[in-house]
Parts: structure tokens; C-alpha cells; sequence
């Protein structure tokens, strides 16, 4: 089984600590993982803004980047979601507008093999109980594209339920947008912070530590808002949760 | 009796126009500081999002349902020329009289000249969007003649010379107070004074409602309606609400006139049967509808004597025409997407500067009025792609796909703020099609960080509410680098 980590350009330059936690967590449950340096950006960023010319070397990169691996995955559901409903939209249009067929083929070969991670979790490996200690009280934020896209449905939940000392605490309207929406935030911020700081009062209302997200991307637009606000709680991807252990405990 | 507070006054024909509306992030800068307005949509879109939810998950089989509405509707606009015809030879043959307009302009003109040759100075209305999108109250005052509103959160609305911030619920950014309040300071204007022990009871304002309306009722010889539905097999046209209100202005007039967009016929009494299930749950929560009615032309003795049916095009040919935005023509006005729609929520409906707001407002506005304005243009992007409206969408318009095709073509043309972005775009297109050079912007990011302030000034639309991230000692790929190869 060949194994690639997409990083997501995101993780790569801002949050290495959840690529390291992915690469730490597959290799303790068995998984050899490999890190294919040619990757950089799914292009969600421009495909969403209106540049879906500009998205098309992105798309080629990326698919090239991870040919012959057996699973692709990721630690992003909107990176994961951008792949599988995007850039089978955006090969289609490239044959229709008559300029080849070569991304519908990248697609194609791509789309299956990729994987959110707690889908490659619990639908590949077949595991819920991943060895994990965070004796920490947690509650969780599904992300929209994770939510809505993929439908991960209680996978997030079924790996938090499982981890030792984890107390997760239900929040209050979960399934809302957090308001960060990528360009978004910066071209709508007023709706885009007034969002962040509803999902935010209701964060805090659990009383929670820490606010658990499997996007860092959302994260990063609500622990901004956290740390601005000098909140005590704090925001953290799932995967360094899941890769905490009473050896080596995260916090 | 209290003054009116600064945000019940819209006064000067403000109901006119929507030309000159600033963009969506600007009207929406001032809409999520007032508190008031927040307070309100937060209760009605919660109430209704959350009875929505109870009332499709009693079916069984709404997925089939959902997806036979598409069909239905996909297939209709496919043969949109063949069906018009036929509706319009069965609306003849039923005893009314077919008008087409290629805009607003020819059917305010078609509708007018039709009211005028009737003598009448005066009509009641059935709540309709085609006409509000056409603007047609305004026409028709130009010539004099006076549109009453008889749907009641319509008449708030027309009272407190307001907009209308909600498709189903026009009045939504107004509490009870708010409407206590308008009914006494205008209802004497217009007709009827509203009784002065009025309280903000909703029984009391509906009762307010219903006999300022009911002598309004009695007096109209001309009724002005749109139509959820037109059955081009029959020649049929179903109006389907809440109040009966409608009703009273279908059924009372000697002379009907009904406007209504090309999108609306459906083929047979047989396709009904999907959207009378849909509608209902998807709008208002409701199992059935309350008050459906149906009409085909005229029946001697019963109803109007005179039906003329001004079908309306504006814009919809072309929406018809575009193979990713099409799509947005299946759209039956339930309003779930606004309900369900967290910008919505927190901008209002006046932000999105049309009659029709929200999320479905977001693609079809850009769309029927083009994207030349700045206005128009920013509509598209009014969105965090949360996809919470597609969800719930009962006719599956993919609305995040439709909103990210107009994005491209608001990028494409270029205009205010698109074209430092598209040079952007390609710059950070070429670094990241190139992992070298963003290894090397990465590092140089990693190792300047401690420079990095917590506010930066031409980073003010993200660091006014959040702190910018803190950047790592190294990018991932240099860990991987020093610790998994060898």
C-alpha cells in the first residue's frame, strides 16, 4: 500500500504541526507514509475566487505529483473536497472549451484515490480508536466542505469519542459556517468576523479547552479571533489530537 | 405612541429603485452593526430553518422527490419554446388573453394600458416577485393609478415605504413593535386607520390587517397577481399561499391580470403533485398549503370576467442560454436557501439590493441584471461557500457551483479591485506551479517571523478582528527533509 500525505500548501507553510502529527500518527498505526515534494497547492484559493484558468496547472501538479500512489490523503476536507468535486468540473470544462482532455484524465485517476483523513481512518484503515490520550475537554467544529461535500458525517466524532481522557462537549449550532470561506473573509469580512464570533460565543458557551477542527484553514480564521479576543481557549487540528499519546502528550 | 425609529423610516420612494445601491460588503458593514436587525432575522430564520428540518424529514421519500423536481423542471426549460406555445393556445382557448414581454419596461406597459382601458384607478395585488422584480407599483403610479398590497407582510411593507428583505417573508427584518408602529402612524393614509388601542398582539395586527384590507377587497374591479405555476396542458395557473388574502383578489375582480415569468409553466396537473410537496414544507413548514388556487381563463358566472396572462422574459432567455447558470431558472421561490443561509442571517435582505435576496438572490440577480454594476458584481461573491443553501434547495440547484461560474466571469471582465487580484492570482499561480520558489517564499515567510506585527495595514479586512497567524520556525517540507529522508 503506498501511502502519500497532501499537506496542503495551508499546513506546509502555516501549520506543519498537523502535516508532522499526520506523518507521526499513520506511521504509529503501521502506515509507511511518503511526502511527494512536488506538491505545493490544490488551487482552491483561485478556483473559488474566479480563476479557474489559473486553477488548471494546480489541478495538472497536483495529480502528477501523486500518480502511482495507492492512497492520497489529506488532513483538509476542503482541500479534499476542492479534488473530488472540483477538478472533475474543471477537466470537463477544459474539453468542452476545447483545449484537451488531459485534466478530465488527471481527475479521473485522482479523484478515487483521495482521501480526508479521518476517511482513510476509518474507511481504509478501519480504525476508531487510534491509540490516542488527551486528557482535555474538546469540542468540535465540523467544517463545511468536510460536512456538506464529502458528508464525513460522525467519523470526527466516532475518532474523539475513542481517544483516552478526551471529554467532548457538545456545540451549539456546529453545522454553521464559521465565516471563513477563504477570499471571503478578506472581501466580506464584516459577515465573515460576524460569523466567526457567533460560532465563537458558542464555542466558549461548552466551556471547552480546546476547539477541535479538521481544517486549518477554519482554524485559522477562528484561533485568530481567539487569540485576538486573549480567549483561553484554543483552537487545534484533529490530527494532533489523534497523534497525542500518554508517551508523548501533546499538552 | 412612540416616534419612529431611524431604521422605520424609508421614506422618499426609496421603494422605487434600487439604482445607486452600494456593493454587498458595504451594505452589509452597516446591517451587521444593527443590533436590532440581527435580533430579528436570528429568531425568524432560526424558527423557520429549524420547522423546515422537522417538516422534510417526515418524508420518506424526499430525496425522489427533490431529484423528480429537478427532472421535471430541467426538462421543462429544455423545451421551454414548445411548452410556452401550448400554454398559450390553452390559456386562449380557456378565454384569456396571452401577453408577451421581452423585459420590465414592455410589461409594465402591457399591464398598465390593461388597467387603463378597464377605467379603474385603483387594483389590489397578490403577492408576486415578478412583479416587484419588474417594479411595476412604481409604473403604475406613474399613471396614476394606485397597487395596493393585500399579502400582509407586503402591506407592512408598502406602509412603511420599505423594502422587502425576504422572498416568503418580506417583512422579516421587522419585529412587533416595529409593525404596531407602522400600522398606526399610515394605515389612515392609505385607507382604513388602524384602531387606536392597537397593541402588538399578532392577533391584533393580523385583525388590524384584515379590516384596513377587507374594504379594499369589496371595492377592487381589477386584480394583479403573479403565479407559482402555470400548466401548459390545461392553460392553468395555481397561486399557492398562506392567507387566502390572495384569494380575495383572484376571485373578487371583474378583471385578473397575472404576470409571470417563462420559468414558471410546468407541463401537466401530474407535475404538481412533486412541487405541491415540495413548496409547502421547503417555504413555510407546512404539510399541505393552505390556500391553493387554481383558474384556467374564465368561467361564466364565477370569478374575473376578463384574464389576461403577461408572460415576462427579462433576462430569462439569457439564463437559459448559459449552461452552468440555467439551472438557476429550476428555482421555485421557496426561500429555504435565504432561512438556511448564515450571510443572509447577518446581512439582511436589503444588502443584496434586489428583490431577490439571499443566496438564490446572489446568482440570480448577476444574472438577470448582468454584473456591470458594483453591486451586481459583488453579489456573486457574497458567500462562504458553506453550501448549507444547496442542502436544502428543493429543486437541487447546485447554487456554490452557479456562484463560482458568475465569479469568473466578474473576474473575466475585469473592473474595480479584479485586476490588482488577477495579477495576484498569476503571481501566485506561477510560485506555486514552481515548489523551489515556494520552499524559498516559505522560508523567507519562517524566518522573518518574528518581524511580523499583529496588525498589518494592507492586511486591515483580516487583522481588524483576528490576529494573523503565527508562522513556524520551518515549513513542513524542510521537517520532512531533515526527518524522513535519508
Amino acid at each position: 500500500m503506498r501511502v502519500a500525505l497532501f499537506v496542503t500548501c495551508v499546513n506546509d507553510a502555516v501549520f506543519p504541526a498537523t502535516g508532522i502529527a499526520v506523518v507521526k500518527l499513520l506511521e504509529r498505526l503501521g502506515v509507511q507514509v511518503d511526502f511527494p515534494a512536488a506538491q505545493t497547492c490544490c488551487g482552491q484559493p483561485q478556483y473559488n475566487t474566479g480563476y479557474r484558468r489559473d486553477t488548471e496547472p494546480l489541478v495538472g501538479r497536483t495529480a502528477a505529483a501523486f500518480e502511482g500512489y495507492d492512497y492520497v490523503v489529506t488532513p483538509s476536507g476542503s482541500c479534499a473536497a476542492m479534488i473530488r468535486d472540483n477538478y472533475p468540473r474543471i477537466g470537463r470544462l477544459q474539453a468542452k472549451e476545447g483545449r484537451g482532455d488531459d485534466l478530465a484524465g488527471a481527475a479521473a485517476s485522482l479523484v478515487p484515490r483521495t482521501y480526508e483523513l479521518t476517511e482513510f481512518l476509518l474507511d481504509v484503515l478501519g480504525v476508531t480508536d487510534v491509540g490516542a490520550y488527551f486528557p482535555h475537554t474538546v469540542t468540535y467544529h465540523p467544517s463545511c466542505h468536510g460536512l456538506r461535500m464529502l458528508g464525513l458525517g460522525d467519523r470526527p466524532r466516532k475518532l474523539l469519542e475513542a481517544v483516552k481522557g478526551l471529554e467532548l462537549k457538545e456545540l451549539p449550532g456546529a453545522e454553521e459556517c464559521c465565516g471563513f470561506g477563504g477570499t471571503f473573509a478578506v472581501k466580506n469580512s464584516d459577515v465573515s468576523a460576524a460569523m466567526g464570533q457567533d460560532k465563537l460565543r458558542n464555542a466558549r458557551s461548552t466551556g471547552a479547552e480546546v476547539l477541535c477542527g479538521a481544517d486549518n484553514s477554519c482554524l485559522m480564521h477562528l484561533g485568530g479571533m481567539l487569540r485576538r479576543q486573549n480567549s483561553p481557549q484554543r483552537a487545534l487540528h484533529l490530527a494532533e489530537i489523534l497523534a497525542s499519546t500518554e508517551e508523548e502528550p501533546l499538552l | 405612541m412612540s416616534a419612529p425609529t431611524a431604521r422605520t423610516s424609508y421614506k422618499n420612494g426609496a421603494n422605487s429603485t434600487y439604482l445607486g445601491m452600494p456593493s454587498f460588503p458595504r451594505a452589509a458593514h452597516a446591517a451587521v452593526r444593527d443590533t436590532t436587525l440581527r435580533a430579528n432575522l436570528k429568531h425568524a430564520t432560526h424558527t423557520i430553518r429549524d420547522k423546515r428540518a422537522k417538516a422534510v424529514a417526515e418524508l420518506g421519500d424526499w430525496a425522489d422527490l427533490r431529484e423528480a423536481g429537478k427532472q421535471i423542471k430541467d426538462h421543462t426549460l429544455r423545451h421551454l419554446d414548445r411548452y410556452l406555445l401550448q400554454l398559450e393556445e390553452a390559456v386562449t382557448a380557456a378565454g384569456g388573453t396571452v401577453h408577451w414581454a421581452a423585459d420590465a419596461d414592455e410589461a409594465n406597459r402591457i399591464v398598465t394600458d390593461l388597467v387603463k382601458a378597464t377605467g379603474e384607478r385603483e387594483v389590489v395585488k397578490v403577492k408576486s416577485m415578478a412583479t416587484q422584480e419588474i417594479g411595476l407599483n412604481e409604473a403604475l403610479e406613474a399613471e396614476g393609478i394606485a397597487a395596493y398590497e393585500t399579502d400582509l407582510a407586503e402591506l407592512i411593507v408598502q406602509l412603511g415605504e420599505d423594502r422587502p428583505s425576504h422572498i416568503l417573508v418580506p417583512a422579516i427584518h421587522r419585529n412587533r413593535g416595529e409593525i404596531r408602529e407602522i400600522f398606526t402612524l399610515t394605515m389612515s393614509a392609505w385607507g382604513r386607520p388602524a384602531p387606536d388601542d392597537l397593541t402588538d398582539r399578532p392577533a391584533d395586527l393580523a385583525e388590524a390587517a384584515r379590516l384596513h384590507l377587507r374594504e379594499k377587497f369589496l371595492r377592487a374591479k381589477v386584480g394583479i397577481s403573479g403565479a407559482n405555476f402555470m400548466v401548459a396542458e390545461t392553460g392553468t395557473l395555481v397561486v399557492v399561499e398562506s392567507e387566502g388574502n390572495g384569494r380575495m383578489c383572484l376571485t373578487l375582480p371583474e378583471t385578473l391580470i397575472s404576470v409571470v415569468g417563462i420559468e414558471k409553466v410546468v407541463p401537466t396537473w401530474r407535475d404538481l403533485e412533486v412541487f405541491l410537496q415540495t413548496l409547502p414544507r421547503s417555504s413555510t413548514a407546512e404539510r399541505m398549503n393552505p390556500y391553493t388556487s387554481t383558474w384556467t381563463g374564465t368561467t361564466d358566472g364565477d370569478g374575473p370576467r376578463a384574464f389576461h396572462l403577461v408572460l415576462l422574459d427579462n433576462g430569462r432567455t439569457d439564463v437559459l442560454a448559459d449552461e452552468v447558470g440555467r439551472q438557476t431558472l429550476r428555482c421555485i421561490r421557496c426561500s429555504a436557501c435565504l432561512n438556511v443561509c448564515p450571510v443572509y442571517e447577518r446581512a439582511g435582505g436589503h444588502a443584496y439590493g434586489s428583490v431577490y435576496p439571499g443566496p438564490i438572490g446572489a446568482i440570480l440577480t448577476p444574472q438577470l441584471r448582468g454584473t456591470a454594476s458594483e453591486l451586481d458584481a459583488s453579489l456573486p461573491f457574497a458567500s462562504s461557500l458553506c453550501g448549507a443553501c444547496y442542502e436544502v434547495c428543493p429543486v437541487a440547484i447546485d447554487i456554490p457551483e452557479v456562484l463560482v461560474h458568475l465569479r469568473e466571469k466578474v473576474a473575466d471582465q475585469g473592473g474595480k479591485g479584479h485586476r490588482l487580484e488577477k495579477a495576484a492570482m498569476k503571481a501566485s499561480g506561477w510560485v506555486l506551479n514552481h515548489p523551489a520558489a515556494l520552499a524559498t517564499a516559505e522560508r523567507a515567510a519562517s524566518l522573518t517571523r518574528k518581524a511580523h506585527p499583529r496588525r498589518l495595514p494592507g492586511a486591515a479586512a483580516w487583522t481588524n478582528t483576528r490576529d494573523l497567524p503565527e508562522l513556524p520556525a520551518a515549513p513542513f517540507r524542510d521537517w520532512w527533509k531533515r526527518n524522513r529522508t535519508s
